[in-house]
Order: structure tokens, then C-alpha cells, then sequence
């Protein structure tokens, strides 16, 4: 589905919200809480922290908004905190792929049907990345080569353990007959540095973590895990743009993995209350920062609010599921 | 040279009228940030952060760097006056800082603290100004096997040099490794020790632990010894900082030696509280009255001080031209540059020189503005102990729980430092050292993820750790460190026989 198509669903449903009772429109009467399971400085703490500045500095809310950091047992911490204050409509979630990977790989009781729905921002690419100083110019050559150098000789560098950059690499040995061994960093940023050090053969980072490295000609793209080309024509490095990087899919890889970066609130809260926050965040989107941040993070700008959201979530809970059983990652729980 | 000429340019950035005051309101900040124990320099930043949005990215990255200088100094006091870490950087300058703080020499302490803190700083703003392209290359030589190897050096410089208890002192270790394994494990993503306790599952936050063992054990031990400071008769002449200044100098070889390891560790990026560790550890070792570290001797406030604002400065270099925070609060500050439209990394010097070296002219400025700041409050800050206890406890109590709440903001946090209270009474009445075990609370995590990634990069043989000269030199230089007393004793016998 286009960007255009799921704006023009969003409008509508927030104008069929409209018709409701405008006057009576719920609004804070406190200090709303930001909660981002993970911790200060990575992609969701920046989000975050971007939101409630944008937020402060234009005064899009009458009360103030202040981000908490519960990134403890890979983010379960914040959601169950959330899941605790059921009714309350002034604690708002923003989530990663940790909302489903957290629950199914250690057990931890919760599940996004805990929380309310309120809008996908963007979804966040993974891209292929080898150290510019390998021969490697595409995908297929560079699988070839894991392939021909035997079982576990190179190293993938990822973000945590049994989360979004182990399943694609995962999905990745599925697909292609390749075997890595996969090293588990803590943070993104390591990740990257660890590639560019020549510590690890490949990553699997997000755009904006590799950006950097890639503009000063440290690393190379090979290939995005997403259906489609990314839209940023504007050149990054030499003569490379974003749009440049084909598909996985183009080159031979059948894999596309996107992460949400959303928007949740605890269950039991009123349509009122959940519709505040989704108008709130549509401004925030319409702002020029925050669309120069989606470019240079590369974002997949795809929103979707109400029940088209729940059914994505619905439909990523269940491909993260069958993911992480053919990786053999579920708690024994599950 | 062109960095001089960029450097004041730099400094045109950075005296601008605005530029200075937000320096001052950034220090000022910063040093009530690093008195409060709990809200560190990460959480401060992280909270101001979104106030820079509608700065210019100079102003905003001045402001928030002066709050880390003023966090870096502010550690400091409470460590001395009270045995109260207000970061894990100042844990080390507990102590010798609070012996001399005890027999009424807070003033000195405080003093050699913050002129240390000052020369680490600068010292590393040196090298970032002058050795910035050369240094940051070599971060990138730091893999797994490597970084294993320093906290190994790590534990190696502090381990090596506790006589007498050494039973003691390991318990006090393996009590804090078994602490650190509690919650999420990186390398295999499941939850260890946390029996179904949800408030378990982010793990014993070190912070928590040092306000527990630290501050609530002291005002423990304070109760049952009769309710008074020993500092009371602290001087309060602001002569003391002079009369400090004068004693400095005798420990130059100290405070280089310090600076180089403060640095090392902050380009690493192995961070301040272990460089401040490790500093402690190597003076006890190096220095002539290394027995009496540990009774209140100045080199023992300057050692720690100088490494941990030396990496704690240093630690912004990787972060600049790798986009690899070195410390907590570079991480945050890392995302305030995203958020301004920086890109911080390999070319952030060459395409960004206006914020780069308005950044560095505000390292100078900003620590010169800290050291002033700081200097002028220390006979305010030595009267605090003036303060009869039964009125100073209470708030202290108060101030502790507060930070513990802050950490995670989590009220279990307040109980479990309630637990840690007692738990740090208890061992210290039993004579076992704490630091060991808050060490290896800190390291422990780190060491062990490491380790663990070193092992599976090289199929599980430890050969690892010697595979290059970088690794294997590090390694060579821990064990020997670890075994010192034995090597010394050899050298002695085949020098003597």
C-alpha cells in the first residue's frame, strides 16, 4: 500500500472521529510520560527526545511531556509499565521491534494487545553492509563468499541477541545456504564501528547508524531488506544515493524486514483520549524537522492509524512468531 | 599549524556573550547534577536536551557539554564529604577524599579534586585539539579480544594491590560479578537471577548499589559511632585552596601518569569510571607511600580525579569523528547532534569546523569556567560539615532516595538501596572492602559480554587475547600486573643472589 493511500485512510478516519463530539475534546491535565523501552541515545530514545522537542518547541501541548528511559530486560520493564497503568492516559509508549521480540524470546508477560494503538511514525530499513575495503560490490558476491570461506568463518555483527538484527540474519542463512557466526553488540553505533574496524564481515544497521561511516567511504551498502527501493534521491556518498542501494530481493535474497517505530498507549483508555494523541502526532509529523530527520535516517515514512495499525501489528506479531520459531528463538514458554 | 588558527576561531564561537552565559548556567548546572547522586550527567543531559532544540547547534552543544564538565567536578564533593559517590567516577575518590575530609582537611581534598579534575581535562583537550585524526583511528583497533583486555587490565591494576585481606577482597569481587549477571544477558538475549521478579529484570543498576553501600552504610556507621562528623574542625579559610596548590605540585609524575591512562581510556572507549579505577590501583602500586593509600593522602583524590575527567573529556573524541559514545552522557549527547542535523563521524571535522572547534574552544573555556565555579565554593561546600548530623542525616537520607528513584524512576529502587544499606554496613563492620565488589558490579557486565564475544569470534580458543601486538601487549601487561608482588619479590632474589 502507498503513503498516499494510507494518508487518505488516516484522514478520513480521523474526520469520521471528528463528527463524534468536537467540543468535548479530551485533552492532559498532567505531565504526559514518554516511555522508551531502550535506553538514552539510541534510534527510539532519539525519536523520542525529537517528538517532545518538537512538541515543546511549538507548543502542540498545553501540558508538558517528559521522556523516561525503561530499557531494562530488553525493554520489558517499559512495557510493563505500561501494561500496569491500564486507564491511564498520560503515560504514551513509543516501540521498537522489542514489543515482540522481547515477550516470545524471554517469556516476560506482556503482548501489544496490552497496550492501545495510536500511530505508526515510520518504519525503520535494515540495510546489508560489508567494510568499503572489501572486494564485495553486491549481495550475491558477498554470500557467495561467506559460502566459499565455510561454515561460520564470517562474522555478522548485530544489535542484541535473539532481536531484529539476529533474525534477519537468520532469515538471511535460510535463504542463501550461508552460515555466520553472529556476534551480539549492545548498541548500534558499536556495531558499525566494530564493521569499520574490520572486527566483524558484515551488519545489518539501520540507515542513520551507518550513514556516517558510509558518507567518509568506510562501508558499503550491498542491499536493503525492504520490497521496494528507498525514495532519497539526494546523493550520500560519491554517487550513491539511497535509491541507489537494490532491494535484497533484487539481488537474489528474498527478505524484507522493517522495524516499527510507533506510537502505543496503556490499555483501557478512551477513543477520545487515543485520537488526542494521533492528532498530536500527525502535527508533529507535518513539521519540517521531523521530515528532514526521517530523510536523514532514511525512513520508510509510512503511517497508519486505528484498526489498519492494530491489523499490522496484529500481522507483525505473528510473522516475528514464525520467525523466531524457524530461528529456534522462542522462550520455552511459547 | 592549522588547528591553532581553527582553534581561534573556535574560541570567537565560544566567548560570544550568549555562548559564555549559557557556559556558566551549564557548569552550574552540571556540578548540582554530579552532587545528586542518582541523576547523573547522562539523565541531566537527556532532560535538557530537547530545551537546545531551538539553539543553534554551538550554543546548544556548549551548554550541554559545560553540564558534563560541571557533572565531572561535581561527582567529587559528596564523594569527600559525605563517602557519598554522586557518580560512579568519584566511587575511587571516596577513598582517600573522605579520610582527609575526616580529619578536617575537606577543603584540601576538595581542592586537589577539582585541580586534578582540571588538569585531566586539559590535558586530554590538548590531545583532542592536536591528535584528533591520529587518535580516533585507533579506537577502531578495539574489538572484543581488546576491550576484554583492558577491563582485565582494569581489574589487574586495582586486584594486584590489596595486601593482607586477599580472601577478602575476592569474595567482595565475586559477591559484585554475581550481582552483575542479574538480568538480561547480551549474548544470548534470556533473563538469568531473576526468579519472576519483574524489578529484577533490569538487573542491580550499579548506581543503586554505590548510594546503598556507600551512603546509607555510612550515615549507619555514623548512628552507631555517636552522631557527629569527624570533619567538623574543617578549615574554612579559602586560603586552603592555595595552601592545596602549593603540596600539587609533588605529585606531577601522578598526574601525568593519571592523565595518560584517563585518556587511553576515554579514546578506547573504555570510559571514566574504569580509567578512574585503574589510575587508583596504578598510584597505590607506583607510589613511594603506597602503603598509606586508603588513610587519607592527597595523591589518592588526585589519581582518580585526573583519569576520570581525562576520559570523561576524551570520551567525546570517538564520539565526534566514530559516532561511538565513550560514556553514557556522549551517548545522549550523540543523539542531541542527530536531532540538530549533525552527523557525527569521519568527516563531522572536515565539513562542520565552525561546531567542531567552537566545541573544543568550549572544553577549555567551559573547564576554566568549572574550575572557578567549583574553586570559589569550596569553603561553602567544607561548612556543610559544620551542619550538626542529626539535621545533615536526615537529608542526606532523603537526597539518597531520591537519586535511587531517579536511576530507573522505580520506587522498588529505594528498597533495594534500603537493602544495599544494611548489606554495605554489615560488610564493612566484617572488615571486607567494597570497592572490589562495586568494581565488578560495574565491569562485570561489560567484561563478561567481551569475553563472551571474543569466544565466539574465535571458536572458543583463549589464544584470542594474544592474536595481535595490541591485544597480547594489554594482556602481557595485566598478568603482570596481577602478579607484581610475586615478579618484585623474583626480581629482588635475582638481583640479591
Amino acid at each position: 500500500m502507498s503513503t498516499k493511500t494510507i494518508l487518505r485512510a488516516a484522514a478520513l478516519s480521523a474526520a469520521v472521529a471528528l463528527t463524534g463530539s468536537p467540543a468535548m475534546a479530551w485533552e492532559p491535565t498532567k505531565t504526559v510520560e514518554f516511555i522508551v523501552p531502550a535506553g538514552t541515545g539510541g534510534g527510539a530514545d532519539q525519536m523520542a527526545r525529537l517528538i517532545q522537542g518538537l512538541v515543546q518547541k511549538h507548543n502542540l501541548m498545553k501540558q508538558s511531556m517528559v521522556v523516561i528511559n525503561k530499557g531494562g530486560g530488553a525493554g520489558a520493564e517499559g512495557f510493563l509499565e505500561v501494561k500496569g497503568a491500564k486507564g491511564d492516559p498520560h503515560k504514551i509508549i513509543i516501540t521498537l521491534s522489542n514489543l515482540f521480540t522481547t515477550p516470545l524470546a524471554t517469556g516476560v508477560p506482556f503482548n501489544w494487545k496490552d497496550l492501545t494503538p495510536v500511530r505508526m511514525m515510520a518504519l525503520d530499513q535494515f540495510v546489508l553492509w560489508v567494510n568499503a575495503e572489501t572486494p564485495y560490490k553486491t549481495a550475491k558476491e558477498y554470500v557467495a563468499a561467506a559460502k566459499a570461506a565455510g561454515s561460520g568463518k564470517f562474522k555478522m555483527g548485530g544489535t542484541g541477541s535473539k532481536q531484529e538484527d539476529q533474525i534477519i540474519t537468520v532469515a538471511l542463512e535460510k535463504q542463501t545456504g550461508a552460515k555466520f557466526t553472529y556476534i551480539p553488540f549492545k548498541g548500534g553505533g558499536a556495531v558499525n564501528t566494530q564493521l569499520v574496524g574490520k572486527h566483524v564481515d558484515s551488519t545489518v544497521n539501520n540507515p542513520i547508524e551507518a550513514v556516517a561511516n558510509w558518507r567518509a567511504g568506510k562501508v558499503r551498502p550491498l542491499c536493503v531488506f525492504d520490497n521496494e527501493r528507498l525514495i532519497y534521491k539526494e546523493k550520500i556518498a560519491g554517487d550513491m544515493a539511497w535509491s541507489d542501494i537494490p532491494t535484497c530481493k533484487e539481488a537474489g535474497v528474498d527478505m524484507d524486514y522493517l522495524m516499527l517505530r510507533g506510537i502505543f498507549m496503556a490499555g483501557g483508555v478512551t477513543a477520545d483520549q487515543v485520537k488526542y494523541y494521533s492528532d498530536l502526532l500527525e502535527k508533529v509529523r507535518g513539521l519540517p524537522e521531523w521530515k528532514e530527520f526521517m530523510e536523514k535516517g532514511a525512513f520508510n515514512q509510512t503511517t497508519m492509524v486505528g484498526d489498519q495499525y492494530k491489523n499490522w501489528v496484529a500481522k507483525e506479531e505473528q510473522r516475528h512468531m514464525q520467525l523466531m520459531k524457524e530461528a529456534g528463538f522462542l522462550a520455552a514458554s511459547k | 599549524m592549522a588547528e591553532i588558527g581553527l582553534l581561534f576561531d573556535g574560541f570567537g564561537v565560544a566567548l560570544s556573550p550568549f555562548n559564555l552565559m549559557l557556559m556558566f548556567i551549564g557548569v552550574l548546572l552540571g556540578v548540582i547534577i554530579g552532587v545528586l547522586p542518582g541523576l547523573g550527567g547522562a539523565n541531566g543531559v537527556a532532560i535538557l536536551l530537547p530545551l537546545t532544540f531551538t539553539m543553534p547547534p554551538t550554543s546548544a552543544i556548549i551548554m550541554l557539554s559545560c553540564i558534563y564538565w560541571g557533572a565531572l567536578f561535581g561527582g567529587a564533593i559528596t564523594s569527600i564529604l559525605f563517602n557519598i559517590p554522586g557518580e560512579p567516577w568519584s566511587v575511587a575518590t571516596t577513598f582517600d577524599g573522605y579520610p582527609l575530609a575526616q580529619q578536617g582537611r575537606a577543603g584540601t581534598a576538595l581542592t586537589a579534586a577539582f585541580t586534578s579534575s582540571f588538569i585531566g581535562a586539559f590535558v586530554a583537550v590538548l590531545l583532542i585539539t592536536f591528535l584528533a585524526p591520529v587518535v580516533a583511528g585507533f579506537a577502531l583497533q578495539f574489538g572484543p579480544p581488546e576491550f576484554f583486555s583492558v577491563y582485565l587490565l582494569t581489574f589487574c591494576a586495582f586486584v594486584g594491590m590489596s595486601r593482607g585481606q586477599a580472601l577478602k577482597t575476592v569474595v567482595s569481587m565475586m559477591v559484585g560479578f554475581g550481582l552483575a549477571t542479574v538480568g538480561l544477558d547480551t549474548v544470548t538475549g534470556q533473563l538469568r537471577l531473576t526468579f519472576g521478579f519483574t524489578d529484577l529484570l533490569k538487573g542491580f543498576d550499579f548506581l543503586i548499589a554505590v548510594i546503598g553501600l556507600f551512603g546509607i552504610g555510612e550515615i549507619l556507621l555514623t548512628l552507631e559511632e555517636g552522631l557527629f562528623f569527624k570533619g567538623t574542625r574543617a578549615k574554612l579559610s579559602p586560603r586552603v585552596v592555595l595552601e592545596t596548590w602549593k603540596e600539587l605540585p609533588r605529585y606531577w609524575i601522578t598526574s601525568l601518569r593519571s592523565s595518560a591512562v584517563g585518556c587511553f581510556m576515554g579514546i578506547v572507549p573504555g570510559g571514566a569510571t574504569p580509567a578512574s579505577f585503574m589510575s587508583y590501583g596504578v598510584a597505590k602500586r607506583f607510589s613511594q607511600d603506597g602503603d598509606k593509600f586508603g588513610t587519607g593522602k592527597v595523591e589518592g583524590v588526585v589519581a582518580p580525579e585526573t583519569a576520570a575527567h581525562a576520559a570523561g573529556t576524551s570520551a567525546l573524541l570517538p564520539m565526534l569523528t566514530l559516532g561511538v559514545p565513550g560514556s553514557p552522557t556522549a551517548a545522549v549527547l550523540l543523539g542531541g547532534l542527530l536531532i540538530w542535523g549533525l552527523q557525527p563521524g569521519p568527516l563531522l571535522f572536515v565539513e562542520q569546523t565552525e561546531f567542531v572547534w567552537g566545541l573544543i574552544a568550549s572544553m577549555y573555556l567551559g573547564n576554566i569556567a568549572g574550575l572557578i565555579v567549583v574553586l570559589t565554593c569550596v569553603p561553602l561546600f567544607a561548612a556543610i560539615l559544620r551542619i550538626p548530623f542529626a539535621i545533615i542525616a536526615p537529608v542526606i537520607l532523603v537526597i539518597c532516595a531520591i537519586g535511587a528513584f531517579t536511576v530507573h524512576t522505580s520506587v522498588a529502587d529505594v528498597y533495594l538501596m534500603l537493602v544495599f544499606g544494611v548489606a554495605g554496613y554489615v560488610l564493612r563492620k566484617l572488615d571486607y572492602p567494597l570497592a572490589p565488589l562495586v568494581l565488578a558490579l560495574v565491569l562485570g557486565d561489560r567484561a563478561e559480554d567481551s569475553f563472551r564475544q571474543s569466544m565466539l569470534m574465535s571458536q572458543g580458543t583463549m589464544s584470542i587475547f594474544f592474536s595481535n601486538a595490541l591485544v597480547g601487549g594489554i594482556t602481557t601487561l595485566a598478568l603482570v600486573l596481577l602478579f607484581w608482588p610475586t615478579i618484585a619479590a623474583l626480581l629482588k632474589r635475582a638481583r640479591g643472589g
